[in-house]
């Protein structure tokens, strides 16, 4: 019997968090590629007083009531702080950081005058800050999915003018693109994100769920639509990760497992994503390096062979290191089958002398790169 | 000049003045670009140039002026002109191809909620070919040099099929073969009775590529045929008395 009861709360909480990961994970996409992460994280924040006024001029506590107030307190707040950047000097960072404070601190002034009033109802009105979703119900996922399915096909439908419209703004204007005004749709798109994900992960966490899946995903792809899936798809894996994670102990909370679930897949990408991931970068950096050392060695081998043996000991005196070192050297240069062993000291392979070849044509026509010997 | 005239003219600006804040960047500008030319507009930096063109196109506020495009209001002829914009106004980390950023040319055609398909498909392929970038269609273009990203914003414009180009420095920072393809560009639309306006920044060159020239600082200092234009006494109220008359 409590079973059950566990199975359908987990059920609800793994769909309501899936539903937020894949509406965050695309909308966050456009977010990311018009440098406007940090919008998202003021909307977010700006919900918390919409939600407080939606329950004081209601006196309900209907989810979908109070969502709808976050919303549009997160619009306004979205619309001031472009108004904010449009019409004065003040740097976009400024701007974006006074809007969010000033909302959220607002937020908290009702959230704290609600509780003072002595009123049974308000007790879960501050769930909203750091979501709780454990008290999402069969409702609550309707409605998510009512507004994640009204966001994604507006994003299907207007794609290709989003897309243009934030790769060159200036051109689609010149076609003849509403860019403006395809730019607001987009906010209020990203606004019905932030409403499914109010409930979940709350106003401080949520714009993780709009920028890490973006980021993660930008890793791993050049196309814009492969992106796009790929970020709903990571989104939604945190989302059903981090709810099984929270149900699998007792006292965990699922916003922040979501988040930090959609943490590692972002920590993942950046190291190991093929491409753009830092081992790779590192691994080819070091290859080359490696790769540009030999062919240094090379060069100087084949200087010490037009006036003499080539040993290890002159080897040691031209580059003026230990024997030590020098004997390494030209075992590194014989693994890459460019010298071989003979009686008087080593020589060039035929494979070594055409390599030496190239490079002193590298050299000629680019004696910047390889100063010469 | 004639009324006929003037309603064939590619593009025809008067009285036109832009404000930034304070200052004036275009003070009453006219301007009569001929058709079936070349035409250069050519000045020192902050003379306005590219401020011209954005204005023109409606994409900077207009303190004053009025624009007619072949006699017809910019909304009018908006699918009769293609724009070459600066290539470093775009972020080239954006994740898509080449082929897919020439298609944009034709989202003006395409009109709302369509998406491109096979024949733009074609289309687009067929703009790459004649920039000599068919090979590298379905690069990230991000893996591009300065000069192809040059040439694939030109493909993009040549699938917008206009009768008026707009180019904003198109020669700038590119390399040689970048630079002959552009000029095979322009003439390939001359010879189909095309107009094209290019901002240009050098002097050395703008005698031998354009018909038709405009000398601009933020009011224009003289415009017509380009031997009768290019004189050092223009070129001299134009820049100042440093200015090199090339040649």
């Amino acid at each position: 019997m409590l079973e059950l009861f566990t199975d359908y709360t987990l059920r609800n909480v793994a769909l309501g968090s899936a539903l937020l990961g894949v509406v965050g994970g695309a909308l966050g996409t456009f977010a990311m590629l018009r440098r406007q992460s940090l919008l998202g994280d003021v909307l977010a924040h700006a919900a918390l007083p919409g939600i407080c006024l939606a329950f004081l001029l209601t006196g309900a506590k209907a989810p979908l009531v109070l969502l709808v107030g976050g919303g549009l307190a997160g619009w306004l707040a979205a619309w001031l702080a472009l108004a904010v950047l449009r019409h004065t000097r003040l740097p976009e960072d400024s701007a974006l950081g006074v809007m969010l404070s000033s909302f959220f601190g607002f937020g908290i002034a009702l959230l704290t005058f609600i509780q003072q009033r002595d009123n049974a109802n308000q007790a879960g009105l501050d769930q909203y800050i750091f979501g709780q979703a454990a008290t999402i119900v069969a409702a609550d996922v309707a409605n998510f999915a009512l507004l994640a399915g009204m966001a994604l096909a507006l994003l299907g439908l207007f794609y290709k003018e989003f897309k243009l419209t934030t790769f060159d703004p200036g051109y689609a204007q010149s076609l003849g693109l509403p860019v403006r005004g395809l730019g607001t749709l987009l906010t209020s798109l990203v606004v019905l994100a932030v409403m499914v994900g109010l409930q979940t992960v709350g106003v401080v966490l949520m714009a993780a769920m709009l920028i890490a899946p973006a980021a993660a995903a930008r890793q791993w792809t050049d196309r814009l639509g492969v992106m796009l899936a790929l970020s709903a798809l990571f989104g939604a894996l945190a989302g059903v990760s981090g709810a099984l994670i929270s149900a699998s102990r007792e006292n965990l909370p699922t916003g922040p497992l979501v988040v930090l679930a959609v943490s590692a897949i972002l920590l993942v990408s950046l190291f190991f994503a093929p491409q753009r991931g830092l081992v790779w970068d590192w691994a080819r950096t070091r290859q080359n390096r490696k790769r540009v050392h030999l062919e240094r060695l090379l060069l100087d081998a084949l200087a010490l062979l037009q006036h003499g043996p080539l040993t290890p000991q002159a080897l040691a005196q031209h580059r003026r290191e230990s024997l030590a070192a020098a004997t390494r050297h030209l075992e590194a240069l014989e693994a890459q089958g460019w010298v071989r062993p003979g009686p008087q000291g080593y020589r060039l392979t035929p494979a070594g002398q055409q390599k030496a070849l190239e490079l002193q044509m590298a050299l000629r026509s680019q004696p910047s790169v390889f100063p010469s010997p | 000049m004639t009324l006929t005239q003037t309603a064939t003219l590619p593009l025809e600006v008067r009285d036109l003045t832009v404000v930034y804040r304070e200052q004036p960047v275009l003070w009453d500008v006219d301007l009569a670009i001929p058709p079936g030319q070349l035409s250069a507009i050519v000045g020192p930096n902050g003379a306005g140039k590219s401020t011209l063109l954005k204005a023109v196109l409606g994409l900077v506020p207009r303190a004053s002026g009025q624009v007619w495009f072949f006699g017809q209001s910019l909304r009018e002829a908006r699918a009769r002109i293609g724009y070459v914009p600066q290539r470093n106004t775009v972020d080239w980390d954006f994740p898509t191809s080449v082929l897919d950023v020439v298609m944009m040319g034709l989202y003006g055609q395409l009109g709302w909620f369509r998406r491109p398909g096979k024949r733009e498909r074609e289309a687009a392929m067929h703009c790459l070919e004649q920039v000599s970038l068919q090979d590298l269609a379905h690069r990230q273009i991000a893996q591009l040099s300065g000069g192809q990203q040059q040439r694939v914003f030109l493909a993009r414009a040549l699938a917008q099929n206009a009768d008026l180009y707009f180019m904003d420095e198109p020669f700038a920072g590119v390399d040689a073969v970048t630079e002959e393809a552009i000029l095979q560009v322009l003439h390939g639309l001359k010879s189909q009775g095309k107009t094209v306006v290019v901002v240009h920044h050098d002097l050395e060159t703008v005698r031998e590529y354009f018909d038709h020239l405009t000398l601009l600082n933020v009011q224009v200092i003289a415009s017509g045929p380009m031997e009768e234009t290019f004189t050092s006494e223009n070129l001299r109220r134009t820049y100042g008395a440093k200015a090199r008359t090339g040649g």
